[in-house]
């Protein structure tokens, strides 16, 4: 059986790094070929889930940022993990607009740009223990490709 | 990220261009150059151009919504200028654009709300 490609990284919950986990999942997942909405799009994702690992994962330590990407012929996996405080309620914080830090002006839409974004949102949660974020996203422009072979 | 300020309108405008990553990192200098600067000039107009800006994400909505609840509390208003499409569809998903209208061109938005001031 063929080994998927994957490759992960392990970073320290710091703000500055979430520009790095963006370029290094965007540089990983080029070779499907994504268009520049798609990564774009691969970006945002990425981000939003780091900063929700840094911001809400870790709110009073520095703890490590978890990440995981694999691709899976015409899809791209990534797994998002800290090992920080968990979410007690996972229903409300799918909510849009919701936040439990409005003091730092936060939108409240991580999720629900998340959830826009890719095919498949998953979210695990334990109080104490950290929350695990898994996202796949289809390229459509690898689709055609694929679609194209005889 | 970079915040280049310009004042229209005898100061009763700010037009700020954001050029750069806007993320959680540099959501902080944003925000606070952004008030800043509003206060200091005592506008209670302000345009947004976004044409030099090559990402966003949801902190970035937290800082435009926060600047528009900031000014719409003083009376003010506000307007955004030249978004990518994937800021458009960040716009369309977070329901900005049902309270601020998104301008294709910065003079369009410079424009529109001097109108409606008027």
């Amino acid at each position: 059986m063929k080994r998927p490609n994957e490759m992960s990284i392990t970073f320290t919950a710091l703000s500055e790094n979430e520009a790095f986990a963006r370029v290094a999942v965007a540089a990983f997942v080029s070779q499907l070929n994504p268009t520049m909405e798609e990564l774009t799009e691969i970006k945002t994702v990425v981000s939003e889930a780091v900063t929700n690992a840094i911001i809400h994962g870790y709110p009073d330590l520095i703890g490590d940022v978890f990440l995981h990407c694999k691709i899976l012929g015409d899809r791209m996996e990534l797994v998002v993990e800290d090992h920080g405080v968990g979410i007690d309620d996972l229903e409300t914080v799918r909510q849009p607009l919701f936040t439990s830090r409005p003091e730092l002006e936060r939108s409240g839409m991580g999720f629900t740009i998340m959830e826009s974004f890719v095919d498949e949102f998953e979210v695990t949660s334990e109080v104490g223990m950290g929350t695990r974020l898994r996202l796949v996203k289809r390229m459509a422009a690898q689709q055609v490709a694929a679609g194209n072979e005889v | 990220m970079k915040v280049k300020l310009e004042s229209a309108h005898r100061g009763s405008m700010l037009i700020a261009s954001l050029s750069g990553e806007l993320d959680d990192h540099e959501a902080d200098t944003v925000r606070t150059i952004l008030d800043r600067e509003m206060e200091k000039s005592g506008a209670k107009r302000l345009v947004l151009d976004l044409a030099d800006l090559t990402f966003m994400d949801s902190s970035g909505l937290g800082v435009i919504l926060g600047r528009y609840r900031k000014l719409k509390a003083q009376g003010g208003q506000m307007a955004i200028a030249n978004v990518s499409p994937t800021v458009s569809k960040l716009f369309e998903i977070s329901g900005i654009r049902k309270i601020m209208t998104v301008y294709r061109k910065r003079e369009d938005a410079v424009h529109a709300l001097k109108e409606e001031a008027l």
